[in-house]
């Protein structure tokens, strides 16, 4: 059990990592990681939102929507679901948690209509029924797993773009261009890890 | 700022690319680019979702409350994805495995809610159903290309039918997620290239073509104002 949880967990970061291999998730990765700070933040809000909606949205799938026949209409509860959450996280942390609002706060609108939240959501339900021993505790870890390994491609390009900035760049390539030539390389580097997580654990 | 019904159709096909020029849906763009094939599918099911959408929210355009909009537009863009995974689900269940995660995830396509916010909600009904069409052409074309150009590469084939066998290997790096985010990269060198030659600005990533800018800054604006008081 706890061996097949890790497997999930590092198998999320790595060999399945959202923007790397499952590109979920582009737009704040090419838009936030300029700044290594607001590259943090906005993964750990993201990371938070992934697991809050994952934990939500799982048993309103099983629970509701499959024994009343609903399947259809997975994709319209689950965005509004997403969307009414992450207003309810914004207006608590508001209210409790003044400063972690203040670091945080900016980054909540844009996680909306950010595609890693909803597509860990339809990727645990779809996981769920390709294999009936994925449960509700097997799909909060790999929410949790895709977050972090969300964090840990978003630190690791901000750094390779704080280095980007001061080199010689041809014009036509200057900005947006080599900056998805370097996430290339960089997921490059991830396809290393094929493999690993059952060579570890299997 | 009257346009003739071409402009407003044709803008979105090379002037205002939604992929190349707004960069806009840049997920589905690199995830679904591995073949010619998938290409097709997914920027046809977008274009549909895209008609709609700009549709009736260009019908409700003075129905819904502003302060609101951006649930209700999105409510709408899901109906509008539900239908297109049931008909998808019921003709080509094919087409429908290859899409995967990404034809539920049409809904937080950014191209959808961009074009709602900043064409759709303040034209009429004909004009936002031209520039839908538009923007759907240039999603799709751009798709075909990219696809293209990596099945070619990658797979050496195009719509499935193999064109470089004998003499020349696949590689088959370009189906994977590194070719998908070089052969992006390259494409949008190209059209920079093209634009800045002309003297339009590059495109570039940020805060000006991110469909939820307005909310956004609205909520800055507002604390600032509280701020003061």
């Amino acid at each position: 059990m706890m061996k097949g949880l890790i497997a999930i967990f590092l198998a999320s970061i790595l060999t399945e990592n959202f923007i790397l291999n499952k590109f979920l998730g582009i737009c704040p990765f090419l838009g936030v990681s300029k700044k290594l700070d607001t590259a943090t933040g906005m993964s750990i809000a993201v990371t938070v939102v992934m697991v809050i909606s994952t934990a939500v949205t799982w048993p309103i799938y099983n629970y509701i929507l499959k024994p009343w026949n609903l399947e259809y209409l997975q994709t319209i509860v689950f965005i509004l679901i997403i969307a009414a959450l992450v207003q309810f996280i914004e207006i608590v942390l508001k209210k409790y948690i003044p400063s972690l609002y203040n670091a945080l706060g900016i980054y909540l609108p844009l996680i909306t209509t950010n595609c890693a939240v909803l597509g860990v959501a339809v990727l645990v339900i779809q996981k769920g029924q390709a294999d009936p021993s994925f449960g509700f505790l097997q799909s909060v870890v790999n929410a949790f797993g895709s977050g972090v390994g969300f964090l840990v491609a978003m630190v690791l390009f901000a750094g390779i773009r704080e280095r980007i900035e001061h080199n010689d760049i041809p014009k036509s390539l200057q900005g947006l261009p080599i900056t998805l030539v370097a996430a290339s390389l960089t997921a490059v580097s991830f396809l290393g890890f094929q493999g690993l997580v059952d060579g570890l654990l299997g | 700022m009257a346009k003739t019904p071409w402009q407003e159709f044709s803008k979105g096909i090379i002037k205002e690319n939604p992929v190349l020029r707004l960069v806009l849906g840049t997920c589905a763009t690199l995830a679904l680019s591995t073949s010619a094939n998938n290409a097709i599918g997914m920027g046809l099911a977008t274009t549909f979702v895209l008609v709609g959408s700009n549709t009736v929210i260009s019908l409700l355009r003075n129905v819904i409350p502003d302060k609101v909009r951006i649930p209700c537009y999105i409510t709408l863009i899901a109906g509008f994805v539900t239908i297109v995974q049931m008909l998808i689900s019921a003709y080509s269940p094919a087409l429908k495995d290859a899409l995967g995660i990404f034809l539920p995830l049409i809904v937080v396509n950014c191209i959808i809610l961009g074009r709602a916010e900043m064409f759709a909600n303040k034209n009429k009904v004909l004009p936002s159903i031209l520039d839908a069409l538009g923007m759907g052409a240039g999603f799709t074309a751009t798709l075909l290309v990219m696809g293209i150009i990596r099945e070619l590469l990658g797979a050496g084939s195009i719509f499935g039918l193999p064109i470089t066998a004998g003499f020349m290997d696949p590689i088959i790096i370009f189906l994977l997620p590194p070719g998908g985010f070089f052969v992006f990269g390259m494409l949008i060198a190209l059209a920079n290239k093209l634009a800045t030659d002309k003297g339009a600005p590059a495109a570039e990533l940020g805060c000006a073509n991110c469909p939820l800018c307005g909310s956004c800054s609205q909520i800055a604006e507002k604390e600032k104002e509280r701020a003061k008081k």
